[in-house]
């Protein structure tokens, strides 16, 4: 089943004649709402009439995870404040989250998207839709209700947490489509096993997995153990959110909504676009937002594209696997963490020296965080003679580190000079999870 | 009235004590009482010492994570029941005990001990003719 035959099988040429025209458009809506993007344009000495064709987008100026952070909160924001109607935030590298607005407009086309996504993946209205990723500023649960809503099949506002809870709904509502990052998934099922609940007992039959990477093995044990078919789902808040891409019953790539998102793939050293098939960074354009576009945004994630019509009838450009980052960030129980939030939370504090090791692990299929410092040897005084003053002090590490990550990490204080010197960035970091 | 304990942070791996003992050692120092507050991940190594400012210093040199804290060592009795009696007066003064520690020494046996309240403490020490040792006492004990 296609949702929106028109767009997503649409021909080549007229495609490209769409994402031209729709450039010209929103680089001219750019030029004259966002001063950031006037000046870098200017500075190149491109006026938006220079833009024409899809071909042209190699002119314009990339855009970073940095400059979203240097114009925090609102100074991407192209849209009037009236015209906003919602905002989500996720993680910057450092300090301030990245936030983003959306108009009514942007909340149609994401829910659009998502509709796309979930008949690709077989949904109809008579679904029962469990939707378990996080609600609020993480964008993962409320683009997926909306999308879930838009299509018209009953959505089951679970969330995150209060699993026995939700299996018990599972059961008793025959909820038939599940959307969770793939390790909720398995931890379903062991919840599952451990109430005793049968696969045969319920009646999930699709699952759309996504926000943190997974493997093929991961994939077959998940729909092994629910009895599910289950569906890759790509998406990022600072293009749109979940349904940037999907996959369709073939299952070979996950097709990009390219009549909203512009992909690229790009040379992540060079900056030079890379030809169709090699594996580089994805950068998005996005061609209709009105909220927050981006131009060029570099996502970090690594990949490639593959062009083509697909055997599912569908013409949409489809992008390979991630295949891993360009930058240090982590992705944690489906919430993107870089090592430098956690700096700026250990530099903030005096009792620690300036170095610190994140441990990743993932126990019974939900990733763990721990954080390792070092007590600055001053700070060590004479009322840490009890192991209850040494657990307030984590504590109260952990409470930071809680309130900037948006996830729970364990604090592990580590003796003066016990923690190597860093060499590098990714040197702060151990992922014992194999992905 | 009170005398010296040194607190070292140890964490649960090995050598991470021996490493402790080593550098107290080179420097000639002698235990004369400890306890390891352990936990999951590291312990807390409370010690009783001949010269803990000194020692204080040794570890600290070594990056050791050690602080000096101030505690009670009280000398009673060599008998059964002496630690109760002792531990009731500061009960029946309303004072807590946050953690206590005794070795025997020279037929006497020693309580060492943290109060939440040491100015009281001291005048419960006081009031019942308690014996407690001095951090001068210690050196000439070791």
């Amino acid at each position: 089943m296609i949702w929106n035959p028109n767009k997503e099988c649409m021909s080549r040429d007229e495609m490209s004649a769409l994402q031209g025209k729709r450039l010209h458009k929103i680089v001219e809506y750019v030029y004259h709402n966002v001063p950031f993007y006037r000046n870098k344009l200017q500075e190149l000495d491109i006026r938006p009439d220079d833009i024409q064709t899809i071909e042209d987008i190699k002119k314009l100026p990339f855009t970073t995870k940095k400059d979203l952070r240097d114009n925090y909160p609102f100074g991407l924001q192209a849209a009037p404040q009236s015209e906003i109607i919602r905002v989500h935030a996720s993680s910057g590298t450092t300090g301030n989250p990245t936030i983003v607005g959306y108009t009514r407009k942007d909340i149609g086309v994401w829910s659009e998207c998502m509709a796309r996504c979930l008949t690709a993946y077989g949904v109809t209205r008579n679904d029962i839709f469990s939707v378990a990723y996080g609600y609020g500023l993480f964008t993962g649960g409320l683009g997926a209700h909306y999308g879930v809503e838009h299509l018209g099949a009953s959505v089951i506002p679970a969330g995150t947490g209060n699993t026995e809870k939700h299996l018990k709904l599972i059961r008793d509502l025959g909820i038939t489509g599940l959307a969770c990052t793939p390790s909720y998934a398995l931890y379903l099922a062991e919840t599952m096993d451990k109430l005793g609940i049968r696969k045969e007992d319920i009646k999930l039959r699709v699952g759309a997995f996504g926000a943190e990477p997974w493997t093929e093995n991961m994939r077959k044990e998940i729909e092994e153990r629910l009895g599910l078919k289950g569906y890759n789902i790509y998406g990022l808040s600072e293009v749109m959110g979940p349904s940037v891409s999907y996959e369709c019953q073939i299952q070979h790539g996950s097709h990009i909504c390219e009549d909203h998102f512009y992909p690229e793939i790009i040379n992540p050293t060079t900056l030079e676009p890379l030809p169709a098939g090699q594996t580089g960074e994805l950068v998005f354009t996005t061609l209709t937002k009105e909220g927050m576009p981006v131009l060029r945004y570099r996502t970090r994630d690594l990949c490639s594209l593959m062009p083509g019509t697909c055997d599912c009838g569908r013409t949409s450009v489809r992008m390979g696997r991630i295949e891993g980052r360009s930058d240090d960030m982590l992705i944690i129980r489906g919430i993107n963490v870089f090592p430098s939030q956690v700096e700026s939370v250990v530099l903030s504090m005096p009792e620690f020296a300036p170095r610190y090791m994140l441990v990743v692990d993932r126990v019974n299929n939900l990733d763990t965080l721990q954080v390792q410092v070092e007590i600055r040897q001053e700070f060590f005084t004479g009322v840490f003679d009890t192991p209850a003053a040494v657990d307030q002090l984590e504590k109260k590490l952990a409470a930071k580190l809680k309130s900037v990550l948006s996830i729970a990490a364990k604090v592990q204080l580590k003796a003066p000079n016990t923690i190597e010197r860093s060499q590098g960035k990714s040197a702060h970091v151990i992922d014992k999870r194999k992905l | 009235m009170t005398v010296h304990q040194l607190s070292i942070f140890i964490e649960n791996r090995s050598g991470t004590l021996i490493k402790v003992l080593e550098a107290l050692k080179q420097a000639g120092i002698q235990i004369i009482a400890s306890t390891i507050a352990d936990t999951a991940e590291y312990g807390i190594y409370r010690l009783i010492c001949s010269e803990p400012m000194r020692a204080c210093e040794e570890l600290k040199k070594a990056n050791v994570a050690v602080a000096l804290s101030d505690v009670f060592a009280i000398e009673i009795d060599d008998q059964p029941g002496r630690a109760a009696d002792a531990v009731k007066t500061f009960s029946e003064a309303g004072i807590s005990i946050a953690y206590m520690y005794s070795f025997l020494l020279r037929g006497k046996g020693i309580l060492v001990f943290r109060t939440d309240d040491n100015g009281k403490a001291a005048s419960v020490i006081t009031a019942n003719n308690l014996k407690s040792i001095s951090e001068s006492d210690l050196s000439g004990l070791a």
